[in-house]
């Protein structure tokens, strides 16, 4: 490629651009064959594309676009049709200078690529014999050549020997004409004004006229308002290398950061001139930097261009009818993004072809028109750009994938019925899951909707599908407006500052240590958020560092990977958009970091990875379950939330909702009354139980300086029951239980893969207890 | 007759050096942001315009205590591929230009983690300098004992 010069570099890129450009066109003109703006458009940049590969001296190329050209010539001249053989012809063509560009841009030859058969099958398609269209070719082109091939340049026009003033390209109409039609100006000053240009007066037409008097500014503005959109789009544009725009971004952050600490220092100083510049720096700065995020944004139109034959070939050979719908191409997002979203968007294209839509006897069977319509759909949404691909066929089969799911041993049988028809469907993104009847070569291999999800929650995003049986399926993404800045939070945590970004952030709770306090479960902080025990991580002790009190912390309540985790952190100091630079990857493997920024005060701040904190704090895997229950509200009545205890080698559960709190107590407060153990507790006398002697398991007694319990309290009376340790709350499904014949439970069930026993709670109580339940319990509970 | 040069640097009295082509800059930088869970031999990163550039403490690969970090501490920084790295060192030497026919292995009693680090002594006039294979110096997962 190096060697190939710029010219060719150019000519690549641009052929390319070209190409994607007639793909789209053709397809367009096999739905308005009699549209002869598309065959000459079509026409136009195939011929530039002969033009250059003869000046280049790419014979092969050159032949084979000419060949292309002649048909599109008979098709122009109204010689013969279009009819979607031809249009499959053309495509073919089109494939074959892509790969000629390809081949040249690799190998820096052509001669490597047959054109010879794709040059007969075009041949083929014209109605003549073969002969005669070579020939009868290169007349034709002439008048469109001269059309796409002469961009005017305005800097040719030499200065000294200019013709006329105000150097105009010739489709612009001069200045002083504009003027003099719109009564602006007396021709006899125009023409004086162009004199005085001609004898070396270096202003403009337009500058001339205004300092003498002669024009209106109002009316010089409008008529070079009128003159600008006559500039050619190739004048308005310009191409530029991403590293270089990169570049720039990398050097505007930098200028964000310098400004910020001129800022400080300059309001140290409190000089109120400084002030004001330094003010007016800040503002060009942020100006600055919005107008280089702009330049990386491109409509997503650039992605989408490509689909259109993608669903052509794919449609047509599925025998199928496609009618592609695209609404909001011109949203636009980040290049890198873009390049992201590209693969996952046409794996569901061509998966919404392959599966969603039916074919047409199955469509009139199901009282539809036999032609489906996929629709491609981008708008904003709160900070993000979504992005849907929707069919109107027959929707995802929900029985199927919740059988498929229990077949791959994603779900249980006894699940099924209490999930939302949404979480089922959403089995479809598990690796190796597909419910294609048969596997095709287009899709139902089981690979895809994973990586559809992978590829998109890599850069930030979600993936969701909703579907409704007969009507259709669609399937959205979720994409943030860019990687490089997002909006975060910034929080200390022992001496150092972190940043979270917010989009995992649900909520801030401030714990003083009174009013709102963390609790413990056995050495596993908990937070009471609503009444709900919420799980805690301590950043300091994730990060190994020193770990600090428990008064006067914040607790960040975080959500990732579908699962919610307080995370505690000495202090939250404000939201702030950053600026995310790549973190060197000896850093990757820690696992804990999604990568670096520059703070405020020009140190690096590390940028935490929410999920992977989820999940390296060893949060149960089955927290991911209990949400999806809390979504589902109490209309999911069909399950419980358990707090699973370990009573000697048993697992045992208790009904969360019947739990009050979790303590500790240092052994020694256990005192005495009577038989019973007690202890003191918030000036009662709380009755302990030890469910390993009520339940029978004779276990080693743990050695300890603590016990664990449970507390339940009812009507101002409380019981404790002491375990050996809290093991977790999990969620369970009520039909998965099974009587128990043993005294002091209810039953038992499989929670987390394991046998756990549920506990009789009344029972237990009542041993704890016996007065519990009944009036005149306080006095007697003393004397017990 | 091969001449190479090596931008040197001290630590803890010894004489390093690194081939010149291989080194971006050589800078002193004040306030570094330690990584928690990373290995020991990472000091920190740090800001150099904007990119974010870890430092490994070339005290720790050598099997000695860590650089304090108060203060600025002098940084090499060294191209890595596409990722520049820095090693932390005590003090900047000079560039010098060396003849291969100065170079020897690494003597047979030098021994423990530098020995690892170093591919070879050169003699200077009064001293003598390791030099330092990069890669090795710079790699934090190596085992430091």
């Amino acid at each position: 490629m190096e060697d190939l010069g710029e010219i060719v570099g150019e000519f690549l890129m641009e052929s390319h651009e070209n190409l994607d450009q007639i793909d789209r066109d053709l397809v367009s003109l096999e739905q308005e064959p009699d549209s002869r703006d598309l065959i000459s458009r079509i026409f136009r940049a195939i011929h530039t594309i002969k033009g250059t590969s003869g000046f280049l001296a790419f014979s092969r190329l050159e032949k084979l676009a000419h060949a292309g050209e002649s048909l599109l010539s008979r098709l122009r001249d109204g010689v013969q049709p279009v009819t979607p053989e031809t249009i499959t012809v053309l495509l073919l063509c089109i494939d074959g200078v892509r790969s000629l560009l390809s081949s040249i841009e690799e190998k820096g030859t052509e001669d490597e690529v047959d054109v010879d058969s794709m040059i007969v099958k075009i041949q083929a398609q014209m109605n003549v014999p073969s002969e005669a269209a070579p020939a009868a070719a290169p007349a034709a082109p002439a008048a469109p050549a001269a059309e796409a091939e002469t961009p005017v340049s305005v800097e040719e026009a030499p200065a000294a020997t200019r013709p006329a003033p105000e150097p105009v390209a010739d489709q612009r109409q001069p200045l002083g004409q504009i003027l003099v039609d719109a009564g602006a100006a007396q021709p006899s000053d125009v023409s004086s004004a162009l004199q005085q240009q001609l004898e070396g007066d270096e202003r403009k037409l337009g500058t001339i006229l205004l300092e003498e008097g002669k024009a209106q500014p109002a009316a010089v503005n409008e008529a070079l308002q009128s003159q600008a959109p006559k500039r050619s789009i190739a004048d308005s544009a310009i191409r530029v290398d991403v590293d270089l725009l990169d570049t720039l971004m990398n050097m505007v952050g930098e200028l964000v950061l310098a400004r910020n600490q001129l800022v400080r220092g300059v309001m140290e100083i409190g000089d109120t001139t400084l002030v004001r510049s330094a003010q007016r720096l800040g503002m060009i700065t942020s100006e600055l930097q919005e107008g280089i995020m702009k330049t990386r944004m491109q409509p997503i139109e650039h992605i989408w261009s490509k689909l259109p034959r993608v669903i052509r070939d794919l449609s047509n050979s599925l025998g199928k009818q496609v009618q592609l719908v695209m609404e909001g191409k011109e949203t636009e997002l980040d290049r890198s993004l873009l390049e992201a979203v590209k693969d996952p968007l046409t794996h569901l294209v061509r998966n919404a072809v392959d599966h969603g839509i039916e074919d047409p006897e199955r469509r009139l069977a199901a009282g539809k028109g036999p032609e489906g319509t996929l629709t491609l759909r981008a708008y904003h949404e709160g900070g993000h750009v979504a992005v849907e691909v929707a069919d109107d066929g027959a929707g995802l089969n929900v029985e199927r994938i919740a059988q498929k799911a229990v077949e791959n041993g994603l779900l249980r049988p006894e699940q099924i019925p209490n999930m939302d028809k949404r979480d089922i469907m959403a089995m479809v993104f598990q690796p190796g899951f597909s419910t294609a009847a048969k596997v095709t070569n287009v899709s139902g291999r089981g690979v895809g909707m994973d990586v559809v999800k992978t590829n998109i929650e890599n850069i930030g995003g979600a993936v969701s599908v909703d579907s409704t049986p007969g009507e259709g399926t669609v399937w959205r993404l979720t994409i943030p407006l860019t990687l490089a800045i997002i909006q975060a939070l910034t929080v200390d945590c022992g001496d150092q500052r972190y940043v979270v970004p917010q989009v995992a952030v649900l909520e801030l709770v401030f714990v003083d240590g009174n009013t709102t306090k963390v609790e413990y479960a056995s050495g596993a902080p908990v937070y009471r958020l609503r009444g709900k025990l919420l799980p805690l991580v301590r950043l300091d002790r994730a990060l190994g560092l020193e770990v600090g009190g428990d008064q006067g912390v914040y607790i960040m309540v975080l959500q990732a990977d579908g699962r919610r985790f307080g995370l505690v952190v000495d202090r939250v100091l404000n939201t702030e958009e950053v600026v995310v630079k790549a973190l060197n990857t000896r850093f990757k493997d820690i696992g804990l970091y999604a990568g670096a920024t520059i703070l405020g005060d020009g140190k690096v701040g590390l940028i935490l990875d929410v999920s992977s904190l989820a999940r390296r704090s060893h949060l149960a895997v089955d927290s991911e379950r209990e949400n999806v229950a809390e979504k589902r509200g109490p209309a999911g009545g069909g399950t419980e939330r358990l707090l699973v205890t370990a009573v000697g080698e048993r697992r045992v559960a208790i009904p969360l909702d019947t739990v009050t709190r979790l303590e500790e107590f240092p052994r020694d407060r256990i005192e005495h009354a009577g038989s019973r153990e007690v202890v003191q507790y918030r000036g009662q006398i709380l009755p302990l139980v030890r469910l390993s002697h009520l339940l029978g398991a004779y276990g080693e007694e743990l050695e300890g300086d603590t016990v664990s319990v449970v507390v339940y309290s009812e009507g101002g009376k409380s019981v404790a029951l002491v375990v050996d340790r809290i093991v977790d709350i999990a969620e369970n499904s009520t039909t998965a239980r099974r009587d128990a014949e043993e005294d002091g439970l209810v039953g038992t069930a499989v929670i987390q893969q394991r046998v756990t026993e549920l506990l009789d709670v009344r029972r237990a109580i009542l041993a704890a207890d016996p007065n519990f339940y009944s009036d005149a319990a306080d006095d007697m509970l003393v004397e017990a | 007759m091969a001449s190479r040069q090596f931008a040197t640097f001290e630590v803890d009295g010894q004489l390093f050096g690194v081939e010149v082509h291989t080194v971006q800059e050589v800078l002193s930088y004040n306030e570094y942001t330690p990584v928690p869970l990373a290995p020991p031999a990472v000091g920190g990163l740090f800001n150099l315009r904007g990119q974010v550039i870890a430092a490994v403490d070339l005290r720790v690969q050598l099997g000695l205590a860590r650089q304090a970090l108060q203060g600025p501490v002098m940084n090499v920084i060294l191209r890595g591929d596409g990722e520049p790295v820095s090693l932390l060192v005590d003090k900047i030497g000079e560039v010098v230009d060396l003849d291969d026919e100065t170079f020897e292995p690494p003597p047979d009693t030098l021994s423990g983690p530098t020995r690892e680090l170093v591919v070879g002594t050169f003699k200077l006039d009064g001293r003598l300098m390791l030099a330092l294979d990069v890669n090795q110096a710079v790699d934090t997962y190596r085992a430091t004992t």
